[in-house]
């Protein structure tokens, strides 16, 4: 990756929807450039995919989202990976990381309401073997998401003019 | 009663932007490309450094020349950004921001009949700030055709027996233009030849897009007969904060520090702290400040070129510098009308030295959803008038 590459991976992560010609224009090269290094960030899986940073309180949307620790014991020769795959094929996880620390694995699952997810948790995930304790963390409230603030700040009042 | 007001105070001119100053009051959605300052916030380190340093009760006046801390971080800085050398003690004066800077440097210097160039169009401070010291000031003007470049001609044109310094700052406001090494090497024989001072506003010297910026006090022969102020409210967002600071030898140093202990005293403790962060803890901030700068300058200076609003990319500073010659109008027709027709501020060029006249000043320094904004009300304004 060149410094050219980051820029246009900020301006994608910013605005996926930014079209090509203002990208050229904003990255200092032509279009057709600008098209082939996309292409080739998409392949190199730099890019995982195109999407909106939502928010889905203010869209109305009544879901609970929970962070979810697990303690694992690893297993000979695949570590955590085997378990981690079959923990990220439940749609409701909507990610999940590898942690150092005092638990081993954290998710963030969504469902329609704390019950859900506490049924989720009690029926798929804490009978999987190898999988020690859970802990559920309720989300109550987000402040900031992948680099958005969510709260309205005040505009502080600019000088129209100086020199 | 007397008119107590003094000569030199009224012989000041009026600001050239009051009455648009006015006009823009009564709008309320004016997208405003008249500002001099970032859109930015400081970057929060350096804030939360600042109020936790309040907690503590850092409330009291500083050393005159600033705090040790925050002069020897300065002298580290200015080694490492730019290879200029200026010993903490001796040679460094921290200020109420730039604007103080440039007084006490032009006062330290100027005697009653000096006549002191002013590389122009340029902020507008400077001339004022010749007058009260008693000096002339004395226009050198620098062209569209040079990229706004100082050139070793006009300055020989201006200069005469009783020439004593020459002001110059570049990365340029109003124009964005900049001066390489070569353009100051052609410059640096008629100073010595001449025997003149060089007081070199670099406040927008982090601003630098293409290739790095080039600080005049790096030339040996310049370096004893340079002064050089820089301050943080450009950089790192700080215009509020009010630090700047002036660089020169011992002697100039002294000689301005006088000065400055009888008009501030010292600059703010509050802003001094919060610069000595800014320097230990901000460079990245500032470097993605200033990347979001240049991608602005992209998309705008396109725009302006696509609109028929001939524009050099400027390669510092905030500023494009678009030519209106195209519509016919003068620069503050064309300021006036755009205001009032479609309410964008934008400064007219002849506000800021003759040689600006024809040309408007757009800071950039806004989102690009508002540059955009910007760009399409020009386009109507301009079609409203063809
Ligand atoms: C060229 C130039 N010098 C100095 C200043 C003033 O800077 P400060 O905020 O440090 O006083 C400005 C502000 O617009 C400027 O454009």
């Amino acid at each position: 990756m060149d410094e050219k590459d980051r820029i246009l991976l900020q301006l994608l992560e910013e605005n996926c929807r930014t079209p090509l010609s203002e990208l050229a224009v904003l990255a200092e090269m032509s279009e057709q450039d600008v098209k082939d290094r996309i292409g080739r960030l998409e392949a190199a899986g730099a890019i995982r995919r195109y999407g909106a940073v939502v928010d889905w309180e203010r869209a109305g949307d009544g879901n609970v989202a929970a962070v979810i620790e697990l303690k694992v014991s690893p297993e000979r020769d695949f570590g955590y990976d085997r378990i981690a795959e079959r923990i990220s094929r439940f749609p409701q996880v909507r990610s999940l990381r590898l942690m150092t620390g005092a638990y081993d694995l954290q998710l963030l699952v969504t469902g329609p309401s704390m019950h859900e997810i506490a049924r989720f948790v009690s029926e798929q995930i804490a009978p999987m073997d190898r999988i020690r304790e859970t802990a559920t963390h309720i989300i109550m409230k987000t402040y900031k998401e992948n680099g958005t603030t969510f709260a309205e700040r005040e505009e502080v009042e600019r000088l129209p003019y100086s020199f | 009663m007397r008119d107590f007001v003094s000569k030199r105070a009224r012989a000041i001119p009026p600001s050239g932007i009051r009455k648009f100053f006015d006009i823009a009051q009564t709008m309320e959605d004016v997208i405003s490309l008249g500002v001099g300052e970032p859109d930015f916030v400081t970057p929060w380190c350096v804030c939360e450094a600042s109020i936790y340093s309040i907690e503590q009760g850092s409330t009291a006046y500083t050393s005159n020349k600033g705090t040790p801390q925050l002069r020897a971080a300065i002298s580290r800085y200015l080694d490492t950004r730019f290879n200029t050398r200026y010993d903490p003690e001796a040679e460094i004066i921290v200020t109420c921001g730039v604007s103080e800077a440039a007084d006490i440097a032009i006062r330290a210097v100027t005697d009653p009949g000096d006549e002191i160039l002013v590389a122009e169009p340029c902020y507008v401070s400077y001339n004022p700030c010749v007058s009260l010291a008693g000096g002339t000031p004395v226009p050198v003007l620098c062209r569209a055709a040079d990229e706004f470049r100082l050139t070793a001609d006009a300055l020989a044109e201006s200069i005469t027996p009783k020439t004593k310094a020459l002001i110059a700052n570049f990365p340029n406001n109003p124009t964005g233009g900049v001066m390489e090494k070569g353009d100051w090497h052609a410059i640096a024989d008629l100073l010595v030849d001449h025997d003149l001072l060089l007081i070199s506003d670099e406040v927008y010297a982090e601003l630098t897009y293409d290739g790095e910026h080039f600080s005049p006090a790096r030339i040996p022969e310049l370096r004893e007969r340079t002064i050089t102020l820089n301050g943080f409210s450009k950089a790192f967002a700080m215009t509020g904060w009010r630090i700047g600071y002036l660089c020169a030898p011992p002697e100039i140093t002294a000689a301005a520090l006088k000065i400055h202990q009888y008009v501030a005293l010292c600059a703010p403790v509050m802003g001094q702290i919060a610069a000595y962060e800014a320097l230990r803890i901000g460079e990245d901030e500032k470097d993605a400040m200033v990347r979001e700068y240049r991608l602005r300058r992209n998309l705008f200076v396109d725009g302006l070129n696509k609109l028929g609003l001939v524009c050099h990319v400027p390669k510092g500073a905030f500023y494009a510098f678009p030519s209106v010659e195209s519509t016919g109008m003068t620069d503050v027709e064309f300021a006036e009308g755009l205001l009032r027709e479609q309410h964008v501020a934008v400064v007219p060029g002849s506000a800021l030295g003759p040689s600006g006249a024809g040309h408007v000043r757009c800071a950039y320094a806004v989102s690009r959803d508002d540059l955009k904004e910007a760009l399409s009300r020009m386009g109507a304004f301009l079609e409203s008038i063809k």
